[in-house]
């Protein structure tokens, strides 16, 4: 298990291949469908003209996100009320809805990791190679766990998106996490569904 | 009538915290399969270790606490109109201490509700009127994940050489599973309709997820294709989370039900290892949850 830390340099970056264990800390973000299709649409394509606090949100965003991690993921968070905020769950959810986004996201603001859980496609795969970044998977579903290694909620933007679609700024420690497609061009992805689909190939053939 | 809210609350505390034993001791076993130092058997020991902390801490296991799917099977003389504002009721409170996430969205006005209740179909409700004494209510909590890797086909399917016998339900079951990859957070286990029309296959999908991991379908013939298509399913090494490795899927559950003459369906669901499932019984005053 490699410890790695948020901002991360190219070096780092470049020094990552696919199926690494890495053990993240630092500062990240979540953002999923709604956060993604907001940044596209406002600050990348340029269809929606900036409005409310979207300019004072995507400056402080680039701050955090420069150098750094965006994580797909719809957390449970408690003291809603209070906003004395906490994380209760906090696994990855499915990747490749933002395939359309991510690498001009990437681009965008200099992010160099994305986690989630699924795996993302060829448009991603180049963004990781140019900016440079990496894909890094998370435990589909192991949220209690994940949760337990955040250490501390920072802020939110967004909240009217919903808790699961805000962006939470959130400080981890040793944040567990697999390198599945790298800097290099390397996709655990591309590499499992082209085994499976020689077995499936076989099983088929088989009767 | 009685007022179950309370007891319908921890059964979804239940649901969402505690992963059944069955399940459970399944994914144990699987870990041993893999190899040291794999990042398949990184994933399975963390989500073991996930298993054990949301049992002591009360939190969820996933943070997408899915769809609530309730099967209501009550005697004579329960209003399952009570039964269901109390239903409501209890997902509400569960939702306020956290045991559920706000999972229910408008899809017109992207609103989401902020408290897992919708139209009539959010969360899911099935009563049943049953002989006896004896009322019993079945949670599952079906995640968004691994339901987007469900899949209907049609038989026949060229494509697959699939004709309309068990032959082309293994067949499509295993494209399902080579499709679905680690989309799903394999592990997973399959639940499987041949037959039925496209929703009532999808509804008798679910249903068969309610059968215990290690129990054995009376009907010979299913009992071995339920093995069967589990061994190849591994066979295809795309392993938990796709990672890679030798268990995709442990277990698959198979129901048969009739068709018209002129169709032929075969409808996977697939439920991801977040196999969330409790049972309530309720006689008398005397509750129990298993
Ligand atoms: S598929 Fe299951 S384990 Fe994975 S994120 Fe969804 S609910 Fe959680």
């Amino acid at each position: 298990m490699r410890e790695v830390n948020i901002p991360i340099s190219d070096e780092v970056v470049r020094s990552l291949k696919v199926g690494d264990s890495v053990a993240l800390s630092g500062v990240m973000v979540t953002g999923r469908d709604t956060a993604h299709k907001w940044l596209a649409d406002t600050f990348i394509k340029k269809t929606r003209p900036p409005q409310g606090d979207d300019l004072p949100t995507f400056d402080a965003l680039k701050g955090f996100l420069s150098g750094g991690v965006i994580y797909h993921c719809g957390p449970v968070v408690s003291g809603l009320d209070t906003k004395d905020y906490k994380f209760v769950a906090a696994g990855p959810t499915t990747s490749i809805r933002e395939e359309p986004y991510q690498g001009d996201v990437m681009r965008l603001l200099n992010v160099k990791g994305v986690i989630g859980k699924g795996g993302m496609g060829l448009k991603t795969l180049q963004a990781c190679q140019e900016v440079p970044g990496m894909y890094l998977h998370a435990i589909g579903g192991a949220a209690s766990w994940i949760a337990q290694t955040v250490t501390r909620v920072i802020g939110v933007y967004k909240l009217d998106f919903g808790v699961p679609e805000a962006m939470w700024v959130i400080e981890v420690k040793d944040f567990p996490v697999v390198v599945t497609m790298d800097s290099h061009g390397g996709s655990l992805h591309v590499e499992v569904e082209q085994k499976s689909k020689s077995v499936l190939d076989e099983l088929l053939a088989r009767g | 009538m009685q007022d179950l809210t309370e007891h319908i609350i921890e059964l979804i505390r239940l649901a969402s915290t505690n992963l059944p034993p069955d399940v459970e001791a399944a994914l144990r076993k699987a870990v041993e399969q893999e190899e040291p130092g794999s990042a398949a058997r990184g994933a399975l020991e963390t989500i073991l270790k996930n298993v054990e902390l949301s049992r002591s801490k009360s939190t969820p296991i996933c943070q997408d606490t899915g769809t609530p799917i309730f099967y209501v099977h009550h005697p004579e003389g329960w209003s399952t109109r009570r039964l269901r504002e109390q239903i409501v009721a209890a997902v509400i409170a569960a939702t306020k201490r956290s045991y559920l996430r706000p999972n229910s969205v408008n899809t017109l006005t992207e609103k989401n509700t902020g408290t897992n209740i919708g139209d009539e179909h959010f969360p899911v409700v099935h009563f049943d009127e049953i002989e006896g004494d004896t009322l019993m209510m079945e949670l599952m909590l079906k995640g968004g994940g691994c339901e987007n890797v469900g899949a209907q086909y049609s038989l026949p399917n060229n494509e697959l050489g699939a004709g309309r016998d068990l032959a082309g339900v293994r067949k499509a079951v295993l494209d399902a599973v080579y499709k679905a990859q680690g989309q799903g957070c394999a592990p997973g286990i399959l639940g499987v309709a041949i037959g039925g029309d496209r929703g009532s296959g999808y509804t008798a999908s679910k249903e068969v997820l309610y059968r215990k991991l290690d129990d054995v379908n009376p009907d010979p013939k299913l009992a071995e294709m339920e093995n069967r298509l589990t061994k190849e399913s591994n066979e295809m090494g795309i392993g938990p989370m796709g990672f890679g490795g030798k268990t995709t899927v442990v277990g698959a559950k198979i129901v048969g039900l009739h068709r018209l003459p002129a169709s032929y369906f075969v409808t996977v669901s697939y439920m991801c290892w977040a196999y969330r499932r409790r049972k309530m019984t309720v006689k008398g005053d005397e509750v129990n949850y298993e």
